[in-house]
């Protein structure tokens, strides 16, 4: 059977009715969500899973304390990709030149959180929640947002989850997420499924009709959509991520309506040998976005695509005894897409200013988010808690 | 007071695989504390399953092999717990090694030694109801341990925090109950510690990469070496509370009840660190048995595999075919995320792996997977052992197969294979 059969017959299959999970005008009614909120807009999140060297990825190459501290890991000044006369991209990082040529590409700097903690897993909870650094939430910023927020239930999601790594930003209660590895294959065993009707006070019970629920109402949306959509010119490469932004590009191609879709890329965690592994890494990240953006644009979608990485946190500012680097704290990340306006923003945290051998965070990591809810989805104010961050002009 | 059939099933799900009607019937003879005791009369410290290949021992030509076919022998490796655990007298056994597994983590692709991983499950199982402290003693000193968390490159001169920061983090005292400074002591602490790679992969203590030092840690100040620091934790009553609430989210609920918590924890500590006291108290409370205690742990995707498989008997020929679907369900085996373990609970369904699960359960009910040959309809419960689906009540059939009553309730149908799908594919069927 080819896919295009595959298809046809998921298409037809009477079990996807569809049910909407939430009662999603009584929800909109009871909050001031602005009628233009822009919800034609995709953001994707792109996790750098297990703390990404900051300073070998825009480089202070400028600095000559940077090559002091890391006799082992500096990128040679020559390697460097110059953004300015004092700071550059990772050689491996060459595909988004023409990018950041096209001012498509916005990188903030020194990107943290006040008392920042150095376990993976709680950096991680902190960054995905949007909490202080001692706040305990366990939903996500996203799903926190849209709680307050509901985005129209004529997406076929809310939120999309590629890759191995949780729904992070994405997790809550409310919000309809679904994970999915291969839109076809999905499709094909979705379709064997229905629909739940009844609820559980059993909150394990509950989470599976949920599941259940969330998965038969986008396998109802993907099968027509997919099918009807061109396959991609665009040739990726074959890295998780590369497998993860084409399934990304085929929803976007496919007009799948989805308000934001999370990817993974790891692991980062580099604390022996990292030259090598740090290297593929960006490059494989590199390449991908590149392939990404190219299907995206030949799709017509580009403009309405927004990219954004995080990571739990960066890594110190001198290399360790294993040619590798512990734990830190603030780093660089950026916004990308046919919106944005490029160029360097913040300061590049200072090599004379170490806590404790750590780079000093100059812009609080909710910033972004501020920036994206505001300037990308245009729902000023919605999220309380945000108005101590600022806004970064970064998007046109 | 005897165990109803349902109480049998609960003890049996929550403590090993599920379990046949015939285990179950034999269970439900017992009061609630001689069926906990007859759980522990069977724990083995050894596993039945015979060594994956080559890796009976660790001379130097057999670790020119190792480097050659290290990923077919971690694939072995992964195939030989399925065995295991499919064939093991004490379900109980492999739960716990499991619960350590997920708990003391290591990964092959960071570790990439199948035998040193080998070694540390065997050291798992051999100390898995025995005494938390010499189990926390062995492992610091596991090589799998050692290279999975860089003790292996933690020096004098340079020191490597990671081991340090996940043994205060998740191995015994939980986040909070101490300060960065404490981490870098006592990773200095730590120093000197050494696998001898080239030597058969043992344990050694290099006396001229130690910090010999004075440290201050959680207060105490001294010299002190690696197992000081693991002494002066066990001190803390934090890890006792620690230990106990990470056995409640694994055999109770995930709403751990503080107070509850608290009496284990002192007991656990009276005793000394012994895990089977603790664990026997933790099995015979009340909490374990409440109704709002049943059906409300999702099953790990090892759970569902090999209670699935034991129940029904599949003849599996190649145990690598679970690993393989382990991995698909989100449970790698000697491969975990990271070094917090798998997620669990409410995580391990997404719209992915419900459904992988559905479609596996499917297939091998229908016995359409490779490496399993399943008949299907009535000739199968003519199958030795299996009986009990075509002889039995619907009724009793329900309660074996499901926690809690189906969502859909079972329709009247008049092939019980088909009723038997029915439940393995209601929502229900992945709650434990």
């Amino acid at each position: 059977m080819t896919r295009r059969e595959l298809l046809q017959l998921a298409a037809t299959l009477p079990l996807m009715v569809f049910i909407d999970p939430y009662p999603r005008q009584a929800l909109a009614a009871s909050t001031r969500s602005p009628q233009h909120a822009r919800w034609d807009r995709v953001l994707i999140l792109i996790e750098l899973n297990g703390g990404n060297d900051g300073l070998n990825t825009l480089v202070p190459y400028g600095d000559a304390r940077y090559y002091h501290m890391r006799p082992r890991l500096a990128i040679a000044r020559e390697r460097v990709l110059q953004l300015n006369e004092q700071i550059g991209l990772h050689y491996a990082l060459a595909p988004l030149m023409p990018l950041w040529q096209q001012q498509e590409l916005a990188w903030v700097q020194g990107v943290g959180y006040a008392e920042p903690n150095r376990s993976h897993f709680r950096s991680i909870e902190v960054w995905e929640t949007g909490s202080d650094s001692r706040q305990i939430m366990d939903v996500g910023w996203i799903a926190r947002l849209f709680a307050n927020n509901p985005p129209p239930s004529t997406l076929a999601a809310d939120g999309i989850v590629l890759g191995r790594r949780d729904a992070g930003p994405l997790s809550g209660k409310t919000i309809r997420t679904i994970a999915l590895e291969d839109p076809q294959q999905f499709l094909v065993q979705a379709s064997r499924v229905s629909s739940p009707t009844r609820a559980s006070s059993n909150p394990a019970l509950a989470h599976i009709l949920q599941v259940q629920r969330e998965l038969t109402h986008a396998a109802a949306d993907f099968a027509q959509r997919l099918e009807q959509s061109p396959s991609l010119q665009a040739s990726f490469p074959a890295s998780p991520i590369g497998r993860q932004l084409q399934t990304a590009a085929q929803l976007l191609a496919a007009k799948i309506p989805v308000a934001v879709i999370k990817v993974s890329i790891g692991s980062f965690d580099t604390h022996a040998n990292q030259l090598g592994h740090h290297e593929r890494l960006l490059r494989e990240l590199a390449e991908a976005i590149v392939a990404f953006r190219q299907a995206v644009r030949e799709a017509g979608h580009w403009d309405r695509v927004l990219m954004m990485t995080y990571s739990e946190f960066g890594r110190r500012a001198g290399e360790n005894a294993s040619a590798g680097t512990d734990h830190g704290t603030a780093a660089p990340h950026f916004f990308l897409g046919g919106a944005v306006k490029g160029g360097l923003y913040g300061a590049a945290p200072s090599l004379m200013d170490l806590p404790e051998g750590d780079l000093r965070y100059h812009i609080d990591y909710r910033s972004l988010y501020r920036t994206i809810i505001t300037n990308w989805w245009d729902l000023p104010g919605a999220m309380s808690g945000l108005s101590d961050h600022h806004v970064i002009d970064c998007l046109a | 007071m005897k165990l109803s059939f349902e109480d049998a099933r609960h003890l049996l799900a929550r403590t090993g695989f599920g379990g046949s009607p015939t285990e179950i019937d034999r269970v439900a003879t017992m009061d609630r504390e001689v069926a906990v005791d007859y759980l522990f009369e069977g724990i083995t410290e050894r596993a039945v399953t015979s060594p994956p290949q080559g890796m009976k021992g660790m001379t130097d030509e057999q670790k020119k092999t190792f480097r050659q076919e290290r990923n077919d022998e971690a694939l072995a490796l992964k195939g030989w717990w399925y065995q295991e655990l499919l064939s093991t007298p004490s379900p109980l056994t492999e739960r716990m090694t499991l619960f350590w597994h997920d708990h003391f983590t290591s990964g092959y692709k960071k570790v990439k030694w199948p035998a040193l991983l080998y070694r540390q499950n065997l050291l798992l199982r051999r100390n898995a109801l025995g005494s938390f402290r010499d189990l926390l003693f062995e492992i610091a000193k596991d090589s799998a341990m050692m290279l999975y968390l860089d003790t292996q490159t933690n020096r004098k001169d340079h020191p490597n925090e990671n081991f340090a920061r996940e043994l205060f983090e998740l191995f015994t005292l939980g986040e909070g109950q101490y300060t960065e400074q404490d981490i870098k002591e006592a990773a200095r602490a730590f120093t000197g510690w050494h696998v001898a790679v080239r030597h058969g992969g043992e344990f050694v203590f290099h006396q001229h990469q130690h910090d010999s030092g004075v440290k201050r840690v959680l207060g105490r100040v001294g010299a002190f070496g690696g197992d000081d620091i693991l002494s002066i934790i066990l001190d803390q009553p934090g890890c006792a509370r620690h230990i106990t609430t990470r056995l409640w989210l694994e055999f109770i609920s995930d709403q751990p009840d503080s107070h509850e918590v608290e009496r284990l924890a002192v007991l656990f500590r009276a005793n000394d660190y012994h895990m089977r006291p603790l664990l026997r108290a933790l099995l015979v409370s009340p909490q374990s048995w409440a109704p709002e205690s049943r059906g409300v742990l999702v099953k790990s995707p090892v759970e569902l595999l090999v209670g699935t498989g034991r129940l029904f008997q599949w003849p599996i020929q190649e145990t690598e075919v679970l690993v393989k679907y382990g991995r698909r369900l989100g449970q790698d085996l000697f491969d975990p995320p990271n070094v917090k373990g798998w997620p669990g609970g409410t995580r391990w369904i997404t719209s992915t792996t419900i459904l992988a699960r559905w479609q596996l359960l499917q297939r091998s009910l229908r016995g359409a997977e490779s490496g399993m040959h399943q008949p299907q309809g009535a000739g199968i419960s003519m199958a030795h052992g299996l009986a009990w689906v075509a002889q039995d009540s619907l009724d009793r059939v329900q309660a074996v197969l499901t926690a809690l009553p189906p969502v859909t309730p079972i329709r009247d149908v008049s092939d019980r294979w088909q009723a038997v799908q029915q439940l393995v594919m209601d929502p229900v069927y992945q709650l434990k």
